[in-house]
């Protein structure tokens, strides 16, 4: 087939190369990021938020369904990571990925309880079932502080091949995440390029086709569901060795809130989106939240305009602009 | 009487209510491997509501479904498309944001790689080249790079066939397939079916007599929910009942 490329601009060539190597692009731009940002503290935590907000977009962008209740997952791998840390003196590697199988298996039983709704039920039912594990936490004052949060998530030094660093040197702290980060990055994008990522995307443009080819898709649903919360349950494992100190916030309902408002900024469905999402939501706050103490109010304004004007967030419609077709 | 192995798909008294209301009362009709078989009748005569019980998107109320002497009336949905039983809707049914090509080889991937996680799509080349050549046998070889949406009415039509196809069925199920067709379009698609049926068996709902009366080896004629007639085109065309049937409803 002989198909001449139309002459494409510089902006299409250049997105055409980020659209193709996306991992490497957004490595590349995360190694850089905290040049670009005030402090190193706002970009660790766009790192971390960027990553929960990645996780969310596997079930909202990629397999069309839109969870209520992220905030369960985020906060069961905060949770765990400090629990792990704080009370049984697990080492910062095991608490990590203590918190990260606790966010799963929570992810598995919200998942196993919701994918048996649809659309504004599958909402109400995530986000019931987050409420539940927030109270959950609350109540188990002992382990988990109640409603002070869990203090005392303290890392002074990490130990990574032999060599001490200092975790409270926040340039150390951010690379030492963004190692983290990484690594979920170059996995999300393998299962995205995967046959599973192609029967996701199926499951999302259309369920009854994807059943009469032969996809069971309320499994197809579960295994995404799982995926997303381990995610997110990362996500929140670093959160808790970034910030120090789980608040009880963590686990609220408006934490999921925030994390649709950041895909939906960034761009569902794009794989940069989330973190253009994450970045804009926390520099919006950090910026507007000095000058005035009504700052959601303002990063609510932005919110709706972009869902009336843009509804395929930042990425998303600079990828409609510019990107490779 | 035909011996069993004959019977490639076979419902023994299916009914199906919704609600109060019953929409297939009793159907007993045994399909013939290899035949090419429709099922017509007027509106309103569960045509719809049989064709979903056959291809398991819903289960009968009373009943049997028999696929090769396999009970499938409490499978779910899609169990069916795994025992070799493929679909297209009498609604135009892709995935609109997919390529042609990736439409396929999803439908193709169906059979044996649901739960690769960790390999890329692109390390199965095999898939990429079985769906062009399912697209090229459908007419859609040129466009298998444009998105499904950007495809024109017939165009998609032709693309579920070929979805359809992808799981190398034992038996196909097409749901009017000219449904909203221009006159030049459903030629082409009357082709594409009597290539495909004779290859495979084949089932089809057909509201339009005229159209099947030529093409088909058996006619199942339903009506009210039940079944008013079965045989031959020759039978069916001499059969009074059904002739009391399209022409009531023609008269008015």
């Amino acid at each position: 087939m002989t198909v001449l490329d139309p002459p494409q601009s510089t902006a299409r060539r250049w997105l055409g190369h980020v659209a193709r190597h996306r991992v490497a692009a957004t490595l590349g731009f995360l190694v850089l990021f905290p040049l670009i940002v005030p402090y190193e503290a706002l970009a660790a935590n766009i790192l971390v938020l960027g990553l929960y907000a990645l996780g969310f977009n596997l079930l909202f962008g990629y397999t069309g369904l839109l969870s209520f209740g992220h905030a369960a997952f985020l906060g069961s791998g905060a949770y765990g990571c400090g629990i792990a840390l704080v009370h049984f003196g697990v080492g910062w590697f095991g608490a990590i990925l203590i918190g990260t199988a606790l966010a799963t298996l929570v992810a598995a039983v919200i998942g196993f309880l919701a994918i048996r709704t649809r659309g504004i039920y599958f909402a109400m039912v995530t986000l019931a079932l987050s409420m539940c594990v927030y109270y959950a936490f609350y109540q188990m004052e002992p382990l988990t502080g109640g409603e002070n949060g869990l203090r005392g998530v303290n890392l002074q030094t990490i130990g990574v091949f032999g060599f001490q660093l200092s975790f409270l040197n926040p340039t150390v702290k951010y690379y030492v995440l963004l190692a983290f980060v990484g690594v979920a990055i170059w996995l999300f994008s393998r299962l995205l390029a995967s046959p599973f990522g192609a029967v996701l995307e199926a499951v999302r443009e259309n369920e009854n086709r994807a059943r009469a080819c032969g996809y069971d898709v309320a499994a197809t649903k579960l295994v995404a569901f799982v995926i997303s919360g381990a995610f997110c349950g990362l996500a929140g494992a670093l959160n808790a060795l970034h910030l120090s100190i789980v608040p009880i916030e963590t686990l609220h309902y408006t934490t999921s809130g925030q994390v649709v408002m950041m895909a939906l900024l960034g761009g569902m469905g794009t794989f940069f989106g989330p973190f253009v999402g994450a970045a804009t939501f926390l520099l919006l706050q950090d910026v507007l939240s000095v000058l005035t103490q009504h700052w959601q109010l303002y990063v609510g304004i932005v919110f709706i305009l972009f869902v009336l004007f843009f509804p395929r967030g930042i990425w998303g419609s600079l990828l409609d602009r510019f990107g490779p077709r | 009487m035909t011996a069993a192995s004959d019977v490639i798909l076979a419902t023994e008294g299916v009914g199906k209510n919704f609600g109060g209301f019953q929409a297939l009362r009793d159907v007993s009709v045994e399909f013939r491997r290899g035949k090419l078989t429709a099922i017509i009748g007027p509106n309103g005569a569960g045509k719809s509501t049989y064709f979903n019980v056959l291809s398991g998107a819903f289960p009968p109320s009373t009943g049997r479904i028999l696929f090769e002497g396999r009970d499938l009336s409490r499978a779910r949905p899609h169990s069916f498309a795994r025992a070799g039983i493929a679909k297209s809707f009498q609604i135009t049914n892709v995935f609109p944001e997919l390529t042609a090509q990736e439409n396929v080889r999803v439908a193709i991937q169906a059979v044996h790689r649901r739960f690769e996680l960790f390999r890329h799509r692109r390390a199965f080349p095999e898939l990429y080249d079985e769906a062009d050549r399912l697209l090229a046998s459908v007419g859609l070889g040129d466009r298998r790079l444009r998105r499904a949406r950007e495809l024109a009415h017939g165009e998609q039509r032709s693309l579920e066939v070929a979805m359809a196809l992808a799981c190398r069925p034992k038996l196909l199920l097409l749901d009017e397939p000219t449904a909203g067709m221009s006159p030049e379009e459903t030629r082409e698609m009357m082709g594409l079916i009597e290539r495909l049926a004779a290859e495979r068996t084949v089932i089809l709902v057909e509201h339009k007599m005229k159209l099947v009366m030529g093409l088909c080896q058996r006619l199942i004629v339903l009506h009210h929910g039940e079944l008013l007639a079965e045989g031959t085109p020759d039978d069916i065309r001499a059969n009074d009942e059904v002739r009391r049937v399209y022409l009531g409803q023609g008269a008015h």
